[in-house]
């Protein structure tokens, strides 16, 4: 398990070749990475979050699915501050013996993720700046768990 | 005493990002209370506190809750991450 919260861009690659690699009763690596779609004439994306919260917020949404889904190993990196169109804001990586597990878990991971770790995007473009309002669909999306 | 810290557009209207606040305030409701009595951009930052989230010692929590042996508060609107 393991949780990092950073400004810096990853290596997806890297980190997907590192991740879970010692382990030999894993059947299955899911991953999965976030980018910020240049759509909507999006110039950039701010992101903002709670030091300290972050990475409790996240450690315990980990826990639960690692609980919940005997997983193996997991990662989470998220990303903040200034993050332009292309670049990947987060990933998640679950490994679990076999795979419906280790999907579920990455599902749930994101799921949470949107809505319960304490970060707030803001969108810049051409016509100023402002903040992303939470979707009704993030919240909703928690029920099914 | 209690550390206060507002995020995203709560910090923008209030102008700060945190800031150490005396009070006797029993639950989170009533230091809204004390705050937007204080000033109109505490006001505007507390209009509705339905759009609002709260965290006690950096736990999700609700409007009703205790403030007893709290020692950081924190405000923020509904969380969008991933």
């Amino acid at each position: 398990m393991a949780v990092r919260v950073q400004a810096e861009p990853f290596d997806l690659g890297a980190e997907l070749d590192r991740f879970a690699a010692d382990r030999r009763d894993v059947g299955a690596q899911v991953s999965f990475a976030g980018v910020v779609r240049g759509d909507g004439g999006l110039r950039h994306m701010e992101i903002e979050h709670y030091p300290g919260m972050t990475e409790k917020a996240i450690a315990e949404i980990e826990a639960e699915a690692v609980a919940r889904w005997s997983l193996k190993d997991s990662l989470v990196i998220h990303r903040y501050g200034r993050l332009a169109p292309g670049e990947r804001i987060m990933m998640v990586a679950t490994a679990a013996p076999h795979r419906a597990d280790a999907f579920a878990a990455a599902e749930f991971l994101m799921d949470y993720l949107k809505s319960r770790a304490p970060f707030w995007k803001r969108e810049v473009t051409a016509d100023g700046a402002e903040w992303v309002a939470a979707k009704d669909a993030d919240e909703d999306a928690l029920k099914r768990w | 005493m209690i550390d206060v810290l507002y995020f995203a557009w709560v910090r923008e209207r209030i102008g700060l990002p945190r800031e150490r606040v005396e009070t006797q305030a029993a639950t989170v409701a009533d230091l809204v209370a004390e705050l937007k009595a204080r000033e109109a951009r505490y006001e505007a930052a507390f209009a509705d506190v339905s759009a609002l989230r709260v965290a006690l010692d950096q736990e999700l929590s609700e409007f009703d809750a205790p403030l007893k042996g709290v020692r950081e508060v924190a405000f923020f609107p509904p969380m969008t991450g991933g």
